[in-house]
């Protein structure tokens, strides 16, 4: 009886947990940006916050580093995303570029970035492996490429994460696209692979696909680990400007910091508004393009440029990871020399305990966390099914709203608010900020397998006699084993991944793989923070391989299962 | 038990459960054992995390005390923390216990009345330090007060790979000629960081005809003036600068992988160990040595600091006292562990405890005591702050 | 009527506009077909029976089994057994465990197995107990389907196009077991079919909805 009148309530609990900390937070910060902090003795309301931000020299680059960013790598990485399924989907490449990128979604962005500026700097492993044999540098040239002003380091880094991240979106959007029969008719009546596939396919795809789009462009445009590890510093982008400014030991800097942070809100909310401009134009310059009948004489060219950058993204991300191997192995390793003078498991014995003691605070938060998600989400989708409860077509959007809102908007004025209250800082509180930022991706994850299963099945059980506990139990989730754990391996790699929440929310007291990756940044010792982005990568790693392998294992004499 | 030291508290005035007899070192270990002691210290070098890991393991067995590291990226995060615990009540139990600490951010905390003590110069290893010959009850020409107790010496040397450059820099005149020649070899940690700030006060140092007038604090009238040759200085040094001063490290330790790569040639250390250390731990060649200027190089002592409202101020006594013990600093001055100096005098200690530190190899790149030359003093705190807020303007944000 | 299954006046609306109405007795043994096109509603009708309707229908009217009104009984509740025309099995549980989901609870494990074996055996799948239903062929797996339905004990038995996956040899054997197996429990049994074969192999009353 408890049960049945717990479920109805699951969802609620849901949209309160997503949404909570995201209210409460935009409060928090509003206040101190229009002048009022009780705990520095400050009262509002007052423009000053607003005023100081304006003072700042900086701001105009930060603004401007912001903006480029975001647009350019969620550009970027759905233009090479959006050609490549045009070009090859059913094709053997593109089947080969798919295995390689789906297991690159769950290297943590720190990691990325780390191996990316460890390649692509004037020392980095490209320079090592062609000097001084091509380029005659027996030294590192002295060129700003890490770090340098315009960000597009730090935008290449979103990139390579970002492609993988949007072709499995787009993959999973194609099948209900009815693709392949649209294709094939467009290409019988002479159009190019591409083309053909942009004009039949693109529309509803892109559809389908928006929400995440927005994601991206949400997410760029404020990270903050990335841009420590790969943006520039003269002066950094806004987001990282607004935490450096949250650690101030003058807590009235908190209100520029607030300040700061309501402008990144506005800017991401411009940006969103300019992008759906954009797809207003590009939709009328497609239909333009449609009704024109051209059949796409360059699409060969296309594809191939499109398959090669795919390509190099993803190769990128395994080559970061191999040359983080290295350092965590190497002796002395001096320039140009491609590989270093001797290997040695020093680097590993010196970071090795540490980074146990960081894995066990993460796999603890982590662990936490993705159950927690799972069980509402399995909660809400159950709840949705036995009493029709379930979220309306506007209501989804709800579910992105965490992911929408920038970071750098809403925790600030969390850490803020928590400390007005006097609450307590600690691994609680982190638990609950990246609840707001794991439920979404596993209710996500989880929600099409989960829908999809054939009713049928339980009404025959509930024939059979089985009550709508037991349906659940015996029959949905050991049927949906495989969706479901690999919802729980999605769980657990985004909370693997969190930076900014632990940082914050934390309060320096809890220390995670990826806080104390981020955190070697600045010391710059490649060998500790090979150790580290491994350790992190590691993490986030094995629960996939895991949800691949259990069931396998499981229903090993299953073979209705196998590909369920 | 545990009724009793409910109905204790209830008893008690709070105040009282606060204070500590800090005269009676019986009392404060008996007090101190089982404690968790939260340090909050830079934890972005990680020789100095293994150093403090193995502070940890020690007062463990020594005292039962816990010892956890919260690793900052800056030192004014913990600032931050105590102030804020402060103005939400938080004044029993907050979540620093220690901090690693110096120059503004202590001045700051002091004079907030943010910090415990005096506790200092009622330590027992108080008693071995070198009160005489260093800078042990100022920081930053701040008197101390037993507010802080040291537990390193640091000095600004020049960490040169002798392969590309052989020859030592005697001034700053000779070191903004030498980058002339040489442009894009030389870097400084980017401003506010405490070495890249640190930089700054060592050029204006080193070019100011007389240099006391920095024991004054900074006002409207003086700055401009005094800082004046440091700009011209400046904006003849940036241009020829690594990456012509568009991006910069952002800590020291971020320099020895640029010099073991061979991008720098020339960059700058607070601890007059690290480069041994560093060549210990296959980050900087062999070829690597350090120098002092003719004039010598600005000096200071690094703290540590209790806050006032640490739930365990007995057991961040125990530690801030074990890290001053021979054992202690014998460790953290050998350059394979950490390479800093030691703030002990070498008369005060037994013949076994000074053995410690005659057994020590200092290591090829750190130059001896005698080498090391004249401490210059630390300029007040009030300039450090301006200088940075200075340079941020001029050469942080407008690249 | 104090056995059997009743259906008093179930008239099934979509968004207001009228789907279906059935006014009919089943005595036990006995077989009533609804006969129809696809997508008269036919499998809504008996959604309606299990318990089971979308949200998005309405239904007035009772439903009736053996004296007793389950119109509004919890789906587990009602003892009407269904067979679907895929068999659905459960594919994560053996042939054997299969049955055992629909055998009633009680009795020792050994004789549970014992009335596995017996019900294989009954419809000659003896000693298929630990196969994966994956492997079986379509006419074992509509075997081991009916005996799971059976072994649950049902008062009543609705049958949703139940032979139409299967290819004629096999459709008028498989049809004809799962007659007997009714008749031999004097089961009511109600089928909504379009295929005229199968209603006359039904040997009951045929009512026809739409066309």
């Amino acid at each position: 009886m408890n049960r049945r009148r717990f479920l109805p309530v699951l969802p609620i609990l849901t949209l309160l947990a997503m949404l909570g900390p995201v209210a409460a937070g935009l409060w928090g910060t509003v206040l101190p940006a229009f002048g009022h902090l009780p705990a520095a003795g400050l009262a509002g309301p007052s423009l000053d916050p607003f005023r100081d931000l304006l003072d700042w020299a900086g701001l105009p680059r930060a603004v401007m580093l912001s903006l480029s960013t975001g647009v350019l790598a969620t550009g970027i990485s759905l233009a090479i995303v959006v050609l490549v399924t045009a070009g090859w989907s059913g094709t053997r490449p593109f089947r080969a570029l798919e295995r390689l990128l789906s297991p690159l979604l769950s290297v943590p962005h720190a990691a990325a970035a780390f191996g990316l500026a460890f390649l692509i700097a004037p020392s980095g492993w490209l320079s090592r492996l062609v000097s001084p044999g091509l380029t005659g540098w027996e030294r590192p040239p002295d060129i700003l490429i890490v770090q340098d002003s315009w960000g597009l380091t730090m935008t290449a880094g979103l990139i390579i994460k970002e492609v993988p991240f949007l072709l499995l979106i787009t993959l999973a959007a194609l099948g209900q696209a009815d693709a392949q029969r649209s294709t094939t008719i467009a290409q019988a009546l002479g159009y190019g692979r591409v083309t053909g596939w942009l004009k039949t396919v693109f529309p509803r795809v892109y559809a389908q696909i928006r929400p995440p789009v927005y994601v991206v462009l949400a997410y760029s445009m404020s990270v903050v680990d990335v841009a420590v590890i790969l943006g520039p510093n003269t002066p950094p982008p806004l987001s990282v400007q607004i935490v450096k400014w949250m650690s101030d030991p003058d807590l009235a800097m908190r209100l520029e910091a607030a300040a700061g942070a309501l402008l990144q809100l506005g800017l991401v909310v411009g940006a969103l508004i300019f992008w759906r401009l954009g797809e207003v134009v590009v939709a009328s310059l497609g239909r333009r393009w449609i009704a024109k009948g051209s059949r796409g004489r360059l699409d060969p060219v296309v594809a191939q440029a499109a398959l090669v950058a795919g390509g190099i993204s993803a190769v990128t991300v395994l080559l970061g990871l191999v040359v983080l191997v290295i350092w965590s192995f190497a002796g002395f390793w001096g320039f140009p020399d491609a590989f270093p003078d001797g290997w040695t498991l020093r680097n590993w014995m010196r970071f090795g305990p540490g980074t146990l003691e960081a894995l066990g605070e993460t796999a603890l938060i982590a662990c936490t966390v993705a159950l927690v998600a799972l069980i509402l989400t399995i909660g809400c989708l159950e709840a949705e099914y036995r009493y029709g409860l379930s979220f309306s077509q506007r209501a989804v959007w709800l579910l992105y709203l965490p992911l929408l809102i920038p970071q750098t908007a809403f925790l600030p004025g969390l850490q803020t608010l928590m400390l007005n209250m006097g609450a307590d800082v600690g691994r609680l509180p982190v638990m609950l900020a990246h609840l707001v930022f794991v439920l979404p991706y596993v209710f996500l994850s989880l929600a099409d397998p989960f829908r999809a299963w054939d009713t049928r099945m339980g009404t025959i059980a509930a024939a059979l006699r089985a009550s709508p506990d037991g349906v659940l139990w015996r029959v949905r989730l050991p049927m949906l084993l495989r969706p479901i754990l690999t919802a729980l391996a999605v769980g657990l790699a985004v909370s693997v991944g969190q930076y900014l929440p632990t940082l914050l929310i934390g309060g320096g007291r809890v220390a995670t793989l990826t806080t104390e990756a981020v955190a070697l940044a600045s010391g710059g010792d490649r060998r500790a923070i090979g150790v580290y982005g491994l350790m992190q990568t590691g993490a986030a790693l094995v629960p996939f391989a895991l949800a691949l392998l259990l069931p396998a294992l499981i229903w090993r004499n299953r073979r209705g299962l196998r590909h369920g | 038990m545990k009724h009793l030291a409910i109905l204790a508290a209830l008893l008690a005035p709070v105040p009282a459960l606060a204070d500590i007899d800090v005269s009676n070192w019986d009392a404060v270990t008996a007090e101190a054992e089982g404690q968790t002691v939260f340090w909050n210290a830079w934890g972005g070098s990680t020789t100095t995390n293994d150093f403090i890991a193995w502070v940890g393991e020690r007062v463990m067995e020594e005292y039962g005390v816990t010892l956890e590291h919260v690793k900052l990226t800056d030192t004014a995060d913990a600032v931050t923390r105590v102030l804020s615990e402060k103005q939400a009540g938080e004044d029993d139990d907050g979540a620093i216990d220690m901090i690693w600490i110096n120059g503004a951010n202590f001045a700051a905390m002091k004079e907030a009345d943010l910090l415990f003590g005096p506790y200092a110069e009622a330590l027992p290893n108080w008693a071995l330090v070198d009160v005489e010959g260093k800078t042990v009850q100022t920081d930053f020409t701040v008197p101390t007060e037993g507010f802080e107790s040291p537990w390193a010496m640091a000095q600004v040397v020049f960490v040169h790979d002798t392969d590309d450059m052989p020859e030592r820099l005697g001034s700053m005149q000779a070191l903004l000629e030498w980058t002339q020649a040489n442009p894009g070899r030389f870097s400084y940690p980017q401003p506010p960081d405490f070495l890249g700030t640190t930089f700054l006060k060592q050029v204006l140092v080193d070019i100011l005809p007389d240099p006391s007038v920095l024991a004054a604090p900074a006002t409207d009238e003086n700055y401009e003036d005094i800082t004046a040759p440091l700009w011209a200085y400046m904006d003849e040094l940036t241009p020829n600068l690594w990456r012509e001063g568009k991006a910069y490290p952002p800590t020291g330790t971020a320099m020895f992988p640029l010099i073991a790569d061979g991008e720098l040639d020339l960059s700058i250390s607070f601890s007059p160990g690290a480069a041994s250390t560093a060549i210990a731990n296959n980050e900087l060649p062999p070829s690597v040595r350090t120098f002092v200027l003719d004039k010598g190089t600005i000096g200071n002592a690094s703290f540590v600091a209790v806050p006032y409202n640490s739930g365990s101020k007995a057991g961040a006594m125990v530690v801030a006292n074990f890290l001053m013990s021979p054992e202690a600093q014998a460790r953290a001055q050998d350059p394979a562990i950490l390479g800093y100096g030691t703030v002990l005098n070498m008369d005060a200690l037994s013949e076994d405890d000074r053995a410690l530190f005659d057994a020590l190899e200092l290591g090829v790149a750190t130059l001896t005591p005698a080498e090391l030359g004249t401490v210059q003093d630390e300029p007040h705190p009030s300039w450090a702050t301006r200088i940075a807020d200075d340079w941020v303007t001029r050469y942080g944000v407008s690249q | 009527m104090d056995k059997g299954l009743v259906l008093k006046d179930v008239k099934i609306t979509k968004g207001g506009v009228p789907l279906l109405s059935v006014a009919q007795e089943i005595a036990p043994g006995e077989v009533l077909t609804i006969m129809g096109p696809s997508g008269v509603g036919k499998s809504t009708l008996l959604a309606f029976i299990t318990g089971t309707l979308a949200s998005d229908f309405a239904a007035t009217g009772e439903v009736w089994l053996d004296g007793q009104n389950i119109t509004h009984a919890a789906p587990h509740q009602r003892r009407v057994g269904i067979l679907f025309q895929d068999d659905l099995l459960f594919p994560h549980l053996s042939v054997g465990a299969n049955l055992a989901f629909g055998l009633q609870p009680g009795g020792c494990p050994a004789t549970r197995k014992a009335k596995i074996e017996e019900a294989l055996d009954e419809v000659g799948l003896s000693g298929f107990a630990d196969r994966d239903p994956a492997t079986l062929s379509g006419g074992q797996k509509a075997r081991v389907a009916l005996m799971r339905m059976l072994l649950s004990e049902p008062c009543a038995l609705l049958l949703d196009e139940p032979f139409s996956r299967l290819d004629a040899a096999l459709r008028a054997q498989v049809r004809e077991m799962v007659f007997d197996r009714a008749r031999a429990r004097a089961l009511p049994v109600l089928m909504v079919t379009h295929d005229a074969e199968d209603a006359e192999a039904a040997g009951g009353v045929i009512v026809t909805l739409g066309g």
